[in-house]
Formats: structure tokens, C-alpha cells, sequence
């Protein structure tokens, strides 16, 4: 059976997802990727602020489809991996969760340990699939770099698996 | 005789074949997840299988992409000696194609023209294409958008000409342990064993466009294709890395002639959206 979660993620809730637990998660979460990342990383290291708040929030490691006639095109993670050089600014920067596939480094893991925060990992390459799950979305910020701009997203029961928790329990510390 | 073909036809079928190659799950790709379904004894595994399995339904239902990583667009083309181009030149057209389906279905722009400046012009050109001259009056035409994150995966090794096939499996079993769960298991395997550094690897993801679950007929290859599947399903992967032995749907291996000193090896990974259409004019 899969945990309701809604967004914002209280440290309550937090604190009750365990590695491994599937979850639906619905409410307000923000993509980015690659370059969001980049430059997020840069703003914060010339003490700007960020156009999008991060405090609290969830970050969705997707680059969606264009939307055409629909509310987002395909809509499905993109590799996490590739985010972890960004990630320990961000999370010390208040970022409570993030949303992806694949494996973190053992850098991510003890940050998101030491930050009480959350990773989840859905299904891969199941874009169609995901985009029935996103019932608005909005172009928020770096409208320039297209897919990989940030995008407000408001789900609904979204599905996805708690792969490291907040006490630092991996799924995949077998590999 | 030759026949004159103008340009115009190959940017249409092109366009044709990249739209439906990104919404319409290949039926042999499609068949293979669903036996990994029925098989699948994990629970959590099983309904992520499950939901592949959906997911292949609702795009070629709703005229969407499989994958939002509608990938870089890989064109091969078989064009017969008898055949006259007229219209313009042939790769202008084939980017021309491209662009018309990656626009007109909303799929996503995904190829920056230079590495390094990274910009991000729109089209999703140029496009990779690789040419062979044939016999015949016809053109043929296979496209395969392919994804990055399991693109990022692949490897290539230039393996002694005294290794044995246990060296070529552990390398191939070593290349998908290395992916781990990363790039959307379960995998299609599309391994190229010898000729040169490149047409190694060019046979490689030309082995992916051989039915998933296709066996060389060659028995020595057939024999290293089965146990890089069973080794590689001993691995403890699974599907989304959940653990169980759905992590390779299928694996094909081509072989070509080489030079005495050497034995290249080329691992061409794809994710379970593996991606082609075909066509011919
Ligand atoms: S690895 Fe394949 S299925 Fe996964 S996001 Fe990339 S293209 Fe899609």
C-alpha cells in the first residue's frame, strides 16, 4: 500500500518515510536539471538569491516534452547522478526534497542525512504515464533554457519510492 | 536504369518514422517487458513493470512521447546504387524530417549543435546518420531516437586478441554493473565484438535494432549472448534498481572481421525504451 504524502513536506512527515516505501505524493513541487542546477549554484555562490525559494521545497530532476494541447508533455526523471555536484548547496540552502532516478553519491546521502531531507525515485522512461499525474504547470524561472527551465508543477498522487531516507537509509547501498 | 527519387520523399518519411518510433513502443520491446511482468516476483518491481507497461499503451494511444528523452536522432540509411537524389542535398533533407516531427509532436529538442557552447538551438539537428550504398533502386530508411541516460552508459574496449569469450561476457557484465539503476532498467544490450574502434562501436547500436529477444544465428555468439543475459540477471538490479532479475531484457551481439593484434568490444546500452522505426521509399 502506498503513504498519501502532501507537499510541503513537514519534518514530521519527513521523519516518517522510510527507505523503501512507496509513496503518492501531491502539491507543489519545482523541476530542474542540468543547467538549472549550474546556475542555481552559481547565484548562490555570488550571494544572490534564487528566483525560485528553495526553503522546504521539492526539486523534480525532469526536463519535461513540450506541453502542445495538454497540461506537460511526457514528464518522466532524468538521471540524479548527474545533479550531485549541485546538490549539497541546495540542501544546506533548505531543499527538504528532490525527485529522480538512479543512484546518489555518498556526498548527496550524508547531506541529505544531515539536512533532514528526503530522496524519491520514480518510474524512468515512464513519461506518458507520469504526465497524467500533473494537473498544472507553470514556467517559473530561467524561461531560457526551455526544457531545462524550471516549471512550477502541481501533482496529484504521484508515484514514487523513498530511496534514501533521513536517517540515511539507501535502497541501493546493495550496489 | 536509375531512379529518381527527389529529397522531398526522405524528409517526409523520415518524419513519419521518427513520430511514430517515439510514441508507438517497438511490439518486440513491448512483449519482452510483459514477460518480465509475468515473471517479475518482487512486488514493488512488478508494478513498476506494470506501469511501463501502461505507460507504452497510453502514449501510442494519446500521440505522446514514450519517454520525455525523445533522444538524439540517429538515422540509417540504405540507399540503392540504382537511385538518383534530386531536390537538394540528402542530410539537409534528413534534418528537415527531423525537425518536422520533433516539432509538429511536441517532442522534446534535446541536441545542442556544439558541446562545448552547449546552446540549445531547437530541431533536435543535425541529426546522426550513417549512409550505406546498396543494391537496388529503393531507399531504406531506420530511425532511433536515442535517449542520453543510457547512451551515457555505454562502453568500449580495445581487449587483447588472446582474451577469451569469459573476458568479453565479464566486461559486457561489467558495464551494466556499472549503470546500476541509473538508466532505466531493464536494459537492451546491443554489443559490438571486433572490426575497428568505430565500426565496433557503430555495430553495436546496430545490434539494438535486431527484435530484443532475437538469438544470433551463429552459435559461438548465440553462447555469449545467453550468458551476459544470465549474468547480468544475477546481478540483483531489477527494474528502477528494486532489486530481482528483471534487469536486461535482451541482449544481441554482432561480430565483425579484425586485425590480429586486437579484439574490440563495444557495449551500446539502451533503457527498456528502446526506441526504432523502419521504412522504405
Ligand atoms: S534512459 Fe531511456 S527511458 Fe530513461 S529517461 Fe533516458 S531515454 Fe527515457
Amino acid at each position: 500500500m502506498s503513504k498519501k504524502i502532501t507537499m510541503p513536506l513537514t519534518e514530521k512527515t519527513i521523519e516518517s518515510l522510510k527507505a523503501g516505501d512507496e509513496v503518492l505524493l501531491s502539491g507543489v513541487i519545482y523541476t530542474a536539471r542540468d543547467q538549472a542546477h549550474k546556475r542555481m549554484c552559481e547565484m548562490l555562490d555570488k550571494g544572490e538569491s534564487l528566483p525560485v525559494p528553495l526553503a522546504g521545497e521539492v526539486l523534480y530532476y525532469c526536463g519535461p516534452a513540450p506541453r502542445g494541447k495538454r497540461i506537460i508533455g511526457s514528464c518522466g526523471p532524468t538521471t540524479s547522478g548527474r545533479m550531485d555536484p549541485f546538490t549539497e548547496p541546495l540542501l544546506e540552502n533548505g531543499l527538504k526534497g528532490m525527485i529522480g532516478k538512479g543512484r546518489r553519491s555518498s556526498g548527496v546521502a550524508g547531506s541529505i542525512r544531515r539536512n533532514k531531507a528526503v530522496y524519491f525515485v520514480t518510474a524512468g522512461g515512464a513519461g506518458a504515464y507520469l504526465s497524467a499525474k500533473v494537473v498544472s504547470c507553470e514556467c517559473v524561472a530561467f524561461e531560457d533554457l526551455a526544457a531545462e527551465a524550471i516549471y512550477k508543477l502541481k501533482i496529484e498522487e504521484f508515484p514514487a519510492i523513498v530511496a534514501i531516507d533521513s536517517k540515511g537509509d539507501n535502497i541501493y547501498d546493495k550496489y | 536504369m536509375s531512379r529518381k527519387i527527389d529529397v522531398s520523399l526522405i524528409t517526409a518519411k523520415v518524419a513519419e518514422l521518427f513520430a511514430r518510433a517515439n510514441t508507438e513502443l517497438r511490439p518486440d520491446v513491448l512483449e519482452a517487458l510483459r514477460e518480465l511482468y509475468e515473471k517479475e516476483s518482487i512486488p514493488n518491481a512488478k508494478s513498476m513493470l506494470g506501469v511501463l507497461v501502461e505507460n507504452a499503451g497510453m502514449a501510442g494511444k494519446e500521440k505522446i512521447a514514450i519517454c520525455q528523452d525523445t533522444g538524439i536522432s540517429v538515422v540509417f540509411l540504405e540507399i540503392g546504387m540504382d537511385v538518383r537524389l534530386s531536390g537538394g542535398s540528402l542530410k539537409e533533407a534528413v534534418d528537415r524530417g527531423v525537425e518536422k516531427a520533433y516539432s509538429d509532436n511536441f517532442f522534446r529538442m534535446s541536441v545542442v549543435p556544439d558541446p562545448v557552447l552547449r546552446e540549445n538551438t531547437g530541431g533536435n539537428t543535425p541529426a546522426v546518420v550513417h549512409t550505406d550504398i546498396v543494391e537496388g533502386d529503393g531507399i531504406a530508411i531506420t530511425v532511433m531516437p536515442k535517449g542520453f541516460g543510457s547512451e551515457n552508459k555505454g562502453k568500449i574496449a580495445m581487449m587483447n586478441p588472446t582474451s577469451r569469450p569469459e573476458d568479453i561476457v565479464a566486461f559486457c557484465v561489467g558495464a551494466v554493473r556499472d549503470a546500476g539503476p541509473d538508466a532505466c532498467p531493464p536494459y537492451a544490450l546491443g554489443i559490438g565484438v571486433g572490426g575497428t574502434m568505430e565500426t565496433c562501436a557503430l555495430a553495436a547500436k546496430k545490434a539494438l535494432l535486431r527484435p530484443v529477444s532475437s538469438v544470433n544465428p551463429a552459435p559461438h555468439l548465440a553462447r555469449l549472448e545467453k550468458e551476459i543475459k544470465q549474468k547480468t540477471n544475477s546481478l540483483g538490479i531489477g527494474v528502477m534498481g528494486l532489486g530481482g532479475g528483471s534487469t536486461v531484457m535482451g541482449v544481441c551481439v554482432e561480430a565483425l572481421p579484425t586485425h590480429i593484434a586486437g579484439l574490440p568490444v563495444a557495449v551500446n546500452v539502451s533503457c527498456h525504451a528502446l526506441r526504432s522505426a523502419s521504412g522504405e521509399i
